[in-house]
């Protein structure tokens, strides 16, 4: 009854779900079933709770010193329809944020759910593990790092500019995929403050085991932040030149000088 | 000038114009995160009522976006065709309603009547039609557009086959061209949306389309998906590029925060047409709109979202493209909440874009943190089907790999073809049945390991 495809070979060369076969003109029930299962994790990954302890607690066993913060958007529908309140902090948060402000720092580093909560249980505490080296190695100064619920990525600019942050390092939950529900994303911005555009930052996306691994996306990310610190920009005026510094493909795991 | 009405001893007032439009525009997410929706489905519908009583003459004398400080309005102000709005001049936008179902409206009254129509008129009267208005007056509309086929005749459907890929892989993206093609999939156009805005890959792309379409003489066009300006430098370097594509929005600013202007827009019809790469029509451009795109940007003047849309169908109009397609469940439920209110938007978007004389397609889609599914989808797809849609999506399994979004799969389009009995464009459709793909009721044949398309792709490959 079914027909299959005799190009299934091909399907190695691409993640797309080519070569399915057909019953008529629909689908097998196999793929149905399949593609209902992949998009039911994608679904429970949106809408996953985040859990901001364990995740607290994972950076701090990396050694870090940790502030909690949350936005305005007081739940996940309205985090979901309102963009705009999910940009912002919340009045708690801002007032505990700003009397944990100290000196001025080199890097504030915020650990934001956005829209995948599965993608930063996953993928947060390997990832800061594999960049934790290069702050010891360039030697930045460090607001304790936020962890952020019901966050998107600009909020960053108001805990950057209340932190007194040179430049923010945003870890978020990416729209899931069908094919990737736990993809991180990172976005690097300098100088950070309310009014940021997208225009202003560098991202750095599909950061996972099945897509940009956590050596070669922590090697990339610190080499913006050099570069940013020292040309004092972020966004399109600093274009990706990091490849050139890899070695044999592979990220080297010390930074060095500019 | 205000507007007023009175239900029973309530009275409803409007500031203007464009209050009332998106006052009376069916709820969605977008309008209310812009805090211009009604406040109560009870002024939904008053808005609805007195927006049946507004002359249709009122939208040429009351512009809702500024005509001096907008290049689009003047666009649509100052091209407006006087002569082909005389015989609905008369008619208050309740009556437009009652014209458009009537048996007189005819389909081709209603082509000599598109010039004649401004955007937000056809945004005004989708505002008061239901679905089933909206799928019956857009059936009647005809948009027919060539380049290597002819698209948008009755009785067909086109699909644009989008082989993307994560990584612009040459193997993967002819992988998935392959897999479209023996699914029959491909006469709008093989598009490609890449990864990378890099020029040697995008170049790399439109070679790999080029050299398939070369050499099985498919009837079909191709089109790297990146910024007009692009396109037109890699003219220049002589790429092969069929298709110009640019996203479009219904503002100037909006326009602007996608870098481009109506002046560079016309610039790169110019370029594309130049070339005569075309064989049976020059229709050379390929534009995307969606709903929200203007307030996304923060350039939508307090207008509905629905009504900018309709206004950048009066862009894309000016350039006589061949494709038009609303990208309608891609920018996030922000702006389209639910699976019901994509579907209100995909027959809106369809029908103001045929009124106007656009041949409007749907990528019929949703992202993963809409409330929305496959069945939607369905639901959607088979309504567009009976409304005459231009074309749809085609993507191997509807899971786009690379912008993470789930569109309709090639078997959907088998799904309709069958359901519904559309054919493809007739030349794709004859190409088919010659390379032993499909029979000759259309329907796909059993594949065969040994047919040339797929030694060509395998031998690439390896």
């Amino acid at each position: 009854m079914i027909e299959r495809d005799p190009w299934l070979r091909l399907a190695r060369h691409t993640p797309a779900r080519i070569a399915l076969g057909r019953t008529g003109a629909s689908l097998p029930t196999g793929e149905v079933l399949r593609f209902a299962l992949a998009h039911a994790q994608a679904r429970d990954a949106v809408h996953m709770p985040f859990d901001a302890d364990a995740v607290e607690a994972q950076v701090r066993g990396l050694g870090f010193a940790t502030l909690r913060a949350s936005s305005a958007a007081p739940a996940r529908d309205i985090y979901l329809r309102r963009p705009d309140l999910g940009r912002r902090l919340s009045e708690e948060s801002r007032t505990r944020l700003a009397m944990a402000a100290g000196e001025t720092v080199d890097l504030v580093i915020v650990v934001a759910d956005g829209l995948s909560s599965a993608a930063i249980h996953a993928q947060a505490r390997p990832f800061l593990a594999a960049f934790r080296p290069f702050i010891a190695e360039q030697g930045w100064s460090l607001a304790p790092v936020v962890i952020a619920s019901g966050a998107r990525v600009a909020l960053g600019d108001e805990v950057g500019a209340l932190l007194k942050a040179r430049a923010c390092v945003l870890l978020v939950g990416e729209r899931p995929g069908l094919s990737s529900p736990d993809s991180l994303g990172l976005y690097l911005t300098f100088d950070p403050k309310a009014g940021r555009t997208d225009a202003e930052r560098n991202c750095i996306s599909n950061v996972r085991p099945d897509g940009l691994s956590f050596e070669a996306a922590a090697f990339k990310l610190a080499w913006h932040i050099r570069e940013a610190l020292r040309r004092a920009v972020t966004g399109v005026e600093l274009k990706d030149e990091s490849d050139r510094l890899l070695e044999e493909g592979r990220p080297p795991l010390r930074l060095g000088a500019a | 000038m205000a507007y007023l009405h009175r239900i029973g001893a309530k009275s409803f007032v409007f500031a203007d114009l464009k209050d009332l439009m998106a006052k009376a525009t069916p709820p969605r997410s977008g309008d209310m995160l812009a805090g211009i929706a009604a406040a109560t489905a009870e002024e939904n519908v008053a808005a609805r009522m007195c927006l049946a009583e507004v002359p249709l003459k009122a939208f040429l004398s009351e512009a809702l976006v500024p005509y001096e400080t907008d290049e689009v309005t003047r666009l649509i102000l100052d091209s407006h065709d006087a002569a082909a709005f005389a015989p609905v001049s008369a008619m208050t936008v309740g009556d437009f309603r009652d014209f458009l179902l009537s048996h007189e409206a005819t389909p081709e009254i209603l082509a000599a009547l598109a010039p004649g129509l401004t955007p937000e008129m056809a945004a005004a009267v989708s505002k008061i039609m239901r679905n089933q208005d909206l799928i019956l007056a857009a059936k009647k509309c005809r948009v027919v557009t060539r380049f290597r086929n002819t698209i948008g005749l009755p009785g067909t459907m086109a699909v644009r086959l989008q082989p993307n890929h994560p990584t612009d892989d040459a193997a993967g993206v002819s992988a998935v061209i392959l897999d479209g093609l023996l699914y029959g999939c491909g006469d709008a156009v093989i598009g490609i949306n890449p990864a990378s805005d890099s020029l040697a890959v995008i170049e790399r792309l439109l070679k790999l389309t080029d050299e398939v379409i070369t050499r099985f003489e498919i009837p079909t066009q191709s089109c790297v998906l990146t910024h007009v300006t692009t396109s037109i430098g890699l003219m220049e370097r002589g790429a092969p590029v069929d298709l110009v594509f640019q996203s479009i929005a219904g503002t100037e600013g909006a326009n602007r925060s996608f870098g481009i202007d109506l002046k560079v827009l016309a610039e790169g019809t110019d370029a594309a047409r130049a070339l005569k790469r075309g064989t049976v029509g020059q229709n050379a451009m390929y534009f995307e709109t969606g709903q929200g795109s203007s307030l996304s940007a923060g350039a939508h003047h307090g207008v509905d979202q629905q009504t900018l849309e309709a206004r950048a169908y009066g862009v894309a109009r000016a350039y006589n493209p061949l494709l038009v397609n609303t990208v309608v469940g891609f920018i996030g439920p922000e702006y389209l909440y639910d699976g019901k209110q994509i579907i209100r938007a995909g027959l809106e978007d369809h029908f103001c874009g045929k009124l106007l004389g656009v041949p409007l397609g749907v990528d019929v889609c949703y992202t993963n943190h809409a409330e929305a599914d496959q069945d939607d989808m369905d639901t959607l797809l088979t309504l567009l089907g009976v409304a005459g849609v231009t074309y749809v999506m085609g993507i191997p399994g509807a899971d786009d790999v690379m912008l993470n979004y789930q569109s309709t799969s090639f078997h959907d389009a088998l799904y309709i073809r069958e359901a519904l009995g559309l054919k493809r464009a007739p030349e794709f459709e004859a190409w088919l049945e010659r390379m032993d793909i499909t029979g000759a009721d259309g329907r796909l044949l059993p594949a065969d390991a040994r047919h040339p398309l797929l030694g060509y792709v395998a031998g690439r490959a390896a």
